[in-house]
């Protein structure tokens, strides 16, 4: 009760804005979409050849077929998750690795901050696709698990600058300053004073990660390095320019997925744009 | 020049040489991080796929290996192969032996460069007047529902509008061609006809790059303009009665445009990796497309030295940004 009646208050200050609703809201319909869907629909309907090729929208194919024979809205339903699933797991270990390092380098300063922070500023400026070719076209058995951390393995520097820059601010902070005179040790201050207040930026840097994970992801299985056999929107797309769908005029081949991947983003952004204000109400009053 | 301004530029130029010391360097350790003999591997996947019916495996294999030298001490590899980047020798096509790879990256460069260079300018300038526009008190409604659109168009890839661009414009109103940088049967010439040929066909790529990028510079723009517009140098022109526009353009966007300059910088990267993926929808005869063919033929080189190309001229684009700055801050140039 006491959450609600907080949650009340929030978004009556207007802390909980209009744009963080609508954004949770779209990822949560995604989510549910991907959750609920597969209870409808007969996964063997995914598979090349299981119903008749070439078929615009219509009564019998709801969304249509793929030119391999393969039902549209059944694999929607199922490469949705799978797209989700890399994200997820690449925001979560992009973020874990950048906080982890962004505290190091923040806390300790001296050599290890400087290590830290030149390779993560080299690595900020090149174009991750580059990097992230070469690591991907040199994988012979790819699946999405792999492709998950082949992107992660590139998404922690964002996060790194962010949490380094604010244990920089938050350790000359003079609540700090008590909890080191109080005799408290290294590790407790890192992890009871700065750990705590470094939160809204970790989650802010979270949906960051997990959308620029996307972005790679289908970046990569649009250039054909993703996990082929497996369903998921960037194959999708991989597999609509190989049949020239587009030229074709089979809209309902990549028109879906893009919208879902679109609604992705969005959902994302007005997510982050959102959080902005619940974690600064000074932008919220403006 | 003073001393200030030296050692800024000696920094920028250090981080310059670390950043293409550390792309090489990756380039070079990661094929070797993972099991196997690259060469082998690489000719393996590529009899199996069929990529080289028409090539004399053995002359690629013994070329490789005389050339890689995959048999000597890594240091010794590591060293050799910074002395062929030296004299710009990135390897030959496996697909197309033997043809140089620094032959086919000359070839695709001009048209990559110009795509970008001219896509992103027009992003770059067009939405930070829009952003500056409308973070302006005065700005009407109809300015205003700007916003969620430029919110929209920066979430989505800008590979992604590429192919909604193609099928509206190109498939269905057939306004412009739908793939490739000229027409097939065109003769490269100095003239009219190719001008125009080539700007067809750069039309809707650009376009993709642009629309892709206009969101991110207007609500950037827009939120520096909101925050220098809060300083008090702006109160005091105002209370000195300067024109609005004078304000507008000398005191407003002027600051603010120095962060945009450092979005930039830091943004490029990602432009560059989705420029790649939109030269791919497209077909289009740049860095992109050729990364893909040879990614689609397993042309291990090719692969590694557009990945090369890509990172070494970022970097440079990166120290030429770092090169004007100090033309528009006069407190760096001190």
């Amino acid at each position: 009760m006491s959450f609600l009646t907080s949650l009340r208050r929030n978004y009556e200050q207007g802390r909980i804005s209009g744009v963080l609703l609508l954004g949770l809201g779209i990822l949560l319909a995604i989510v549910l979409f991907s959750a609920i869907g597969p209870m409808f629909v007969d996964a063997v309907n995914a598979q090349v050849g299981a119903v008749r090729p070439r078929k615009p929208p219509g009564a019998e194919y709801f969304l249509g077929t793929d030119s391999q024979g393969r039902d549209m809205w059944t694999l929607l339903i199922y490469a949705t998750p799978n797209t989700l699933k890399m994200g997820l797991i690449a925001g979560f270990i992009g973020v874990g690795v950048g906080t982890a390092l962004g505290l190091i380098a923040g806390h300790f300063g001296g050599i290890v901050d400087a290590v830290i922070r030149v390779i993560s500023d080299a690595l900020l400026t090149v174009p991750a696709i580059a990097i992230l070719v070469i690591i991907a076209g040199n994988i012979d058995r790819m699946n999405t698990v792999i492709m998950a951390l082949v992107v992660a393995s590139l998404g922690w520097m964002f996060t790194t600058r962010t949490v380094r820059a604010q244990v920089l601010t938050i350790r000359e902070k003079s609540y700090v300053e008590v909890a080191r005179v109080n005799g408290e040790s290294q590790w407790e201050i890192l992890f009871t004073e700065i750990m705590p207040n470094l939160m809204p930026y970790i989650v802010a840097s979270f949906v960051g990660t997990v959308s620029g994970s996307i972005l790679a992801v289908i970046g990569l299985e649009a250039l054909g390095l993703g996990a082929l056999d497996e369903m998921t929107l960037g194959n999708t797309i991989y597999w609509s320019q190989q049949s020239s769908a587009v030229l074709r005029g089979y809209w309902w081949w990549w028109g879906p997925p893009i919208v879902v991947i679109a609604l992705i983003f969005i959902g994302l952004f007005l997510t982050s744009v959102g959080f902005d204000r619940f974690a600064n109400p000074k932008l919220a009053r403006r | 020049m003073s001393r200030e301004l030296v050692r800024y530029l000696l920094t920028r130029f250090g981080q310059l040489l670390l950043i293409v010391f550390v792309a090489v360097s990756i380039n070079f350790i990661i094929p070797r991080l993972l099991p196997g003999d690259p060469v082998q591997t690489a000719l393996a996947r590529l009899q199996a796929t069929g990529g080289a019916q028409n090539v004399d495996i053995q002359a690629v294999s013994a070329a490789y290996r005389a050339k890689y030298g995959l048999d000597a001490p890594v240091i010794e590899q590591y060293f050799n192969y910074w002395l062929d980047l030296f004299r710009l020798d990135l390897g030959v096509s496996f697909a197309n032996f033997p043809e140089k790879v620094s032959t086919m990256i000359g070839n695709a460069l001009p048209w990559s460069v110009s795509l970008l260079a001219v896509a992103t300018l027009i992003a770059f300038a067009t939405g930070s007047l829009l952003g500056a526009r409308l973070a302006w008190p005065t700005a009407g409604r109809g300015i205003k529902a700007f916003v969620p659109l430029m919110m929209i168009l920066t979430s989505i890839p800008f590979y992604l509008l590429a192919i909604i661009l193609i099928y509206f414009f190109a498939v269905v109103l057939k306004w412009f061609p739908p793939a490739g940088g000229v027409d097939t049967t065109r003769i490269m010439r100095f003239d009219w006809a190719t001008t125009e040929d080539v700007l067809k066909h750069a039309f809707l790529p650009c376009l993709a790059i642009v629309l892709g990028n206009i969101g991110f510079w207007a609500l950037g723009m827009r939120s520096q303009m909101v925050s220098v517009l809060g300083e008090d140098y702006i109160t005091f022109a105002e209370a000195k009665g300067l024109h609005p526009r004078r304000i507008f353009v000398w005191y407003g966007m002027r600051n603010a445009l120095l962060a945009q300059i450092t979005a930039l910088a830091l943004s490029l990267g990602s432009v560059v990796s989705g420029a790649v993926l939109v030269e791919v929808i497209f077909n289009y005869p740049g860095l992109g497309s050729l990364l893909y063919v040879a990614i689609r033929g397993q042309d291990y080189f090719v692969i590694q030295g557009v990945v090369l190309m890509l990172i070494v001229s970022l970097a440079v684009l990166l120290f030429l940004v770092d090169l004007i700055y100090p033309l528009l801050d006069p407190r760096i140039r001190r």
